[in-house]
């Protein structure tokens, strides 16, 4: 019999977690939020850690029903989980990251206000995260992944009285919504086609059709459409723009939803989708034009920011590309291999980010920064952890999983060498503009808060508690070490979740993919030397190169105006058609007028109606009169009919 | 023998100057007794048809019809003695503060 | 000619001119009077159809108390002649040709379902002995309502006409 791990309960915990803490938070201290919040995840890890234990001994995939849900006709949905090794991978990551980050905002939030609001809010997030995760049908995934997108825009948005987080907040949601909307039409298309939005019925489905070659046909929409929705909520072009402005949020948002695990939804549905894409080549390449463009893209833009967390966000962005690059080659497994060693590294770097900026007081500027090394040593050894991995210095763990992807986006049957090249000028702007930020934080002399300076005292640059450091550490231990595991071993222990389609791998390594991974690891390192003698040899030169380039520095330095051209071309138009058409014409002028004219008209009914009452006696008798002479004449016209 | 119709057109008539005066009248006690006289013509057409289909009931209505009649004048006169003594006036058009 | 229909025909003639002088009378002492003309007139056609005590009744109740307090009270009011005051078009155009279009409404049905039938003089007798036995065996209940409502009646009137002032007075 096919044991039951109640793999309900894993969301459902933190459901619960938000809930109390929602509810009763207010009244609660400080100690016993946190107490509830960190029980509620950490009860999740645990759960997903004694069935990852058990997974060895189950036949995956396993499915769990826990309720019915839609019964219409003959489609069905139903509130049931799916358990098998992609979704054991993304639950380990979602639970394993989200817990320490949990533990880390404790010490990170302490200070703050509205502190029972945050973890209810990031309770509720590992709910609707783990419902996407866990789903086994696409409609209980929408679920999760509207609702991580509502979790997302209560947390942006959590300082709310603040103009700038409370826009942002508003535009991730809606830029979010426009991938929904094509993540909608996906489903409804699958369900028009499948008759079902379950897994196994969809998947059985398309793979009984034959793959599509030239562009048309329904496989392809539906693979696109997913791609809308995939760009939406991971932030691919050209739905990037919420992710950079999502920074406003607190650091361990930015770190559990902006790096971690949100973002990754997009990536974990291509992936699980698999078997539509691989037989729409057409929806395939869009995935890897599209990863490739934005990896380089946002690459590029972070070089010129000055914000801390700006440059990481545009980081981010830049490391979705490569995911989304690994699952446009149809090498799903190494896309989801990057997507967990980047929810080491990435969630690293944001804490350990957020640790800086804690340390300096709340500065975020890296310009304000420096020499920090000396002050604050454990988050600097992490975050070194956290860059050499992401520039893909071997033994970290970036190594493995980008080399993959680059070796894949070569030598795959849907690969070329134009992914591989671009790829490779992305890791070496990668592996510049992080160790850029790199130096400019923690070496050198301190530039921060002149003023201070100037009397002489030195800055009070503290280390960050213990609460916040713990995490840190793990989660360095594992950006050097998650890698290990290897990306053929990780490979073949998810091919039964990702293959048929994929063709078996050949388990040894050519020489030509070991000439790649020395290439790689060489660019890697031309960006450290660049960053070096930019920013600690010769720290005026940076300015001197943005001068010299002008406008197209300006250019970048501005996000290549995007934000701007979103304005103009969407915004404004939809809202000043919302004002004049939908507001003053249809609400103002139809339902409105309709109301006060039908109001009024019935005033001025009753106004000349009131007439009637004067207070006259002759008048009313009157009208007596008048009124039976009519009742009196139709009387007698029905006797004489 | 008086055809039946002509003791109802007498009553009719009565009848019709009775919601005349009511219309016309000014007076408030003009008026009530406008009113008996719309009562007493309509009491002749009940004693007529009596008469016609020998049902002594017309008349027992008849009798009724008188009670109610004297128990209404007696109210009403009470009322329009209070009226009186806060209007100061029997005139009906001046008795109009129950206007909207 | 019979004597049945020339009495009715004075009687009658008696009865349009109370009621017309009714209306024509500005002073509402002369209307009372006219009424009580009207009262003894129809008295009188009562008889013609048999009604005895009814025709009794109506001297005794209608025009011997009801108009007696009419008199009572419009020379207590010592109500003047009328005013002429307009108040109200409404009752001059639309109750005026109404009732002149009700009451020809009603009399052109009635004459043509009724028009020949004859009703002969005395035709139904109404002495106080049948007129009894019907109202305390047929008609015992509206008998004894109508006595409750007459005493509400005299409560009621008596209420309404007393003075404000005395009240108070009566207070120690």
């Amino acid at each position: 019999m096919t044991p039951n791990f109640h793999l309900w309960l894993i969301p459902m915990l933190p459901l619960v977690g938000a809930a109390l803490n929602g509810l009763f938070g207010k009244r609660f201290s400080r100690q016993i939020v946190a107490g509830v919040a960190l029980l509620a995840c950490g009860a999740a890890f645990a759960m997903a850690l004694a069935v990852a234990f058990q997974a060895g001994s189950l036949t995956l995939p396993h499915s769990e029903l826990l309720a019915q849900w839609i019964r219409a006709g003959s489609f069905h949905a139903d509130f049931a989980f799916y358990l098998d090794q992609l979704s054991l991978v993304m639950l380990l990551v979602v639970t394993g990251v989200g817990f320490l980050i949990h533990i880390y905002s404790v010490g990170y939030m302490w200070e703050e206000g509205g502190f029972y609001r945050f973890f209810s809010y990031l309770n509720l997030f590992m709910f609707f995260m783990l419902t996407l995760v866990l789903a086994n049908n696409y409609l209980l995934m929408f679920i999760g992944w509207e609702g991580v997108g509502l979790a997302s825009y209560l947390l942006i948005g959590f300082w709310f009285t603040k103009d700038s987080a409370a826009s942002a907040g508003k535009k991730a949601f809606i830029v979010n919504r426009i991938g929904d909307f094509g993540f909608l039409i996906a489903l409804f298309l699958m369900i028009r086609e499948f008759g079902s939005l379950d897994f196994e019925q969809v998947f059985h489905g398309a793979g009984s059709m034959n793959p599509e070659t030239a562009g048309a046909g329904l496989l392809t929409a539906i693979g696109l459409l997913l791609l809308v929705g995939a760009c939406g909520k991971s932030a691919q072009i050209p739905l990037y723009v919420w992710l950079p402005d999502a920074m406003e949020g607190p650091t361990p948002v930015s770190a559990l939803i902006h790096a971690a695990t949100m973002v990754t939804a997009g990536v974990y549905m291509v992936a699980r989708s698999h078997a539509i894409f691989d037989r729409a080549p057409t929806a395939l390449m869009a995935v890897a034009v599209i990863g490739t463009l934005t990896a380089l893209f946002a690459a590029s833009i972070g070089v010129c920011q000055t914000d801390i967390k700006k440059v990481l966000a545009y980081s981010t962005i830049s490391q979705l590309g490569y995911m989304f690059l690994a699952c446009g080659v149809a090498s799903y497994s190494a896309g989801i291999f990057h997507l967990m060693t980047h929810a080491f590294f990435k969630g690293l770097l944001f804490l350990a980010a957020g640790s800086v900026i804690h340390a300096v007081g709340g500065e975020q500027d890296m310009r304000k920064m420096g020499g920090l090394r000396k002050h604050i040593p454990w988050t600097f050894w992490t975050m070194t952890a956290a860059t050499f991995a992401i520039a893909g210095f071997p033994p970290f763990a970036g190594f493995f999983s980008k080399d993959e992807i680059l070796w894949q986006a070569y030598s795959s049957p849907y690969g070329s060498w134009v992914y591989w090249l671009l790829g490779l000028i992305t890791a070496f702007i990668t592996s510049f503009y992080m160790f850029r930020l790199w130096f400019m934080t923690f070496f050198g002399e301190y530039r921060g808060d002149a003023e201070s300076q100037a009397h002489g005292h030195q800055p009070h640059i503290h280390e960050s508690p213990k609460v916040m450091l713990v995490p840190l550490v793990i989660l360095a231990v594992l950006s050097i070490c998650g890698g290990w595991i290897g990306s053929n071993r990780f490979e073949v222990f998810l091919s039964p979740a990702l293959a048929p389609t994929e063709a078996a791998r050949t388990v040894e390594v050519g020489n030509l993919e070991v000439q790649f991974t020395l290439l790689s690891v060489v660019i890697a390192g031309l960006g450290l030397l660049l960053a070096w003698w930019l920013y600690h040899r010769r720290p005026q030169l940076p300015s001197q190169i943005a001068d010299a380039m002008g406008r197209f520095y300006q250019a970048v330095l501005n996000k290549y105006y995007v934000d701007e051209l979103y304005a103009t071309a969407f915004v404004k138009p939809v809202i000043d058609g919302s004002i004049r058409i939908l507001w003053r014409g249809i609400d103002q002028g139809v339902i409105d007028a309709a109301l006060d004219n039908g109001a009024r008209g019935a005033g001025e009914i009753s106004d000349s109606m009131r007439r009637m009452q004067s207070g006259n006696l002759r008048s009313y008798a009157g009208w007596i009169a008048a009124g039976a002479a009519v009742v009196i004449g139709y009387m007698v016209w029905m006797g004489t009919r | 023998m008086v055809p039946l119709s002509y003791y109802l057109a007498l009553g009719g008539i009565l009848f019709a100057c009775g919601v005349t005066g009511f219309l016309v009248k000014r007076n408030i006690i003009t008026i009530f007794m406008s009113i008996e006289l719309m009562l007493n013509g309509v009491n002749l057409s009940f004693v007529a048809f009596a008469a016609q289909w020998h049902a002594l009931s017309g008349q027992i209505f008849v009798f009724f019809v008188m009670v109610v009649a004297a128990a209404e004048a007696a109210v009403g006169l009470a009322i329009i003695i209070a009226v009186y003594r806060t209007r100061e006036t029997l005139n009906v058009d001046r008795v109009n503060l129950l206007k909207l | 000619m019979q004597l049945h229909l020339v009495l009715f025909v004075i009687f009658g003639v008696v009865c349009v001119a109370g009621a017309v002088n009714l209306l024509v009378q500005r002073h509402p002492i002369n209307s009372a009077l006219s009424l009580v003309v009207v009262m003894g007139a129809l008295a009188a056609e009562y008889l013609l159809l048999g009604a005895e005590f009814v025709a009794a009744v109506q001297v005794i109740v209608y025009a011997g108390a009801i108009m007696v307090l009419f008199v009572f009270v419009i020379m207590l009011l010592n109500a003047g002649e009328e005013e002429r005051t307009t108040g109200s078009r409404i009752a001059l155009l639309f109750g005026v040709p109404g009732v002149v279009a009700g009451s020809l409404l009603i009399a052109w049905v009635l004459l043509s379902r009724f028009g020949a039938q004859a009703v002969a003089i005395g035709a139904l007798p109404g002495p106080p002995k049948v007129i009894g036995w019907l109202l305390f065996h047929d008609f015992l209940l509206p008998f004894e309502l109508t006595s409750i409502l007459v005493l509400i009646a005299i409560l009621g009137a008596v209420v309404l006409a007393s003075h404000p002032e005395a009240q108070p007075k009566k207070e120690r």
